[in-house]
């Protein structure tokens, strides 16, 4: 059966290095899950493309059924799903996600991650053709 | 609406040796942060140890708990 939806989202996990699945875009987080995560990718200086769940619903549940994780945010590499907030900040604060990025953390880079999003490069951003 | 005994109860039903620390993020009773330890997470993945707790709840992850902040140990001591 097809389900261009879940292609789709598929399509987009194979097709970068590092993406991220979130309530709203990294500029202007809805959620302050998702918004911890663009702040640990962000003070990183990682490149990211980023997803918004939020214009159809449908994107999550299949997201979800994709990923077996039912919760929001949800960060790939290389295809595989690496976690949510709580792992990815976890992994920021061990500095093991810095070497998953391929990243060299910052030498000042705090214990604990940032709260808040920080002003850096842009990162890429995936156009949303799945809210149809 | 969820408290945070229904959440420890009910990881420590379904995982067997768990003990679960449950607390309310925002008093609404659908933020939650656990700390769950167990001797199987010994076994699994940090990934598999959190797709493991939110199996308890099913589709009341996003439903009824819209939260559930996780962190996740192997039991230290047998």
């Amino acid at each position: 059966m097809s389900n261009p939806i879940r292609d789709e989202i598929q399509n987009a996990i194979d097709s970068h290095d590092v993406i991220l699945f979130m309530k709203g875009v990294p500029e202007r987080p809805m959620c302050g899950f998702s918004a911890r995560t663009v702040a640990a990718l962000d003070s990183l200086g990682a490149s990211y493309a980023a997803v918004d769940i939020l214009p159809d619903p449908r994107i999550r549940q299949e997201l979800s059924a994709i990923s077996q994780w039912p919760t929001i945010p949800q960060l790939f590499v290389k295809g595989e799903l690496v976690g949510g907030c709580d792992i990815v900040t976890e992994m920021y604060e061990s500095g093991e996600l810095a070497s998953t990025l391929g990243v060299s953390a910052p030498a000042d880079a705090p214990d604990e991650a940032p709260a808040a999003a920080e002003p850096g490069a842009p990162p890429l951003q995936v156009h949303n053709n799945l809210a149809n | 609406m969820p408290s945070t005994d229904d959440l420890k109860q009910r990881i420590e039903e379904a995982i067997p040796g768990a003990q679960a620390d449950v607390t309310d993020l925002t008093g609404t009773g659908d933020h939650f942060r656990a700390t769950v330890v167990a001797p199987e997470f010994a076994e699994l993945s940090r990934i598999e140890q959190h797709r493991r707790v939110y199996a308890v709840f099913g589709a009341d992850i996003g439903g009824p708990i819209h939260a559930l902040s996780l962190v996740t140990k192997a039991d230290q001591t047998p």
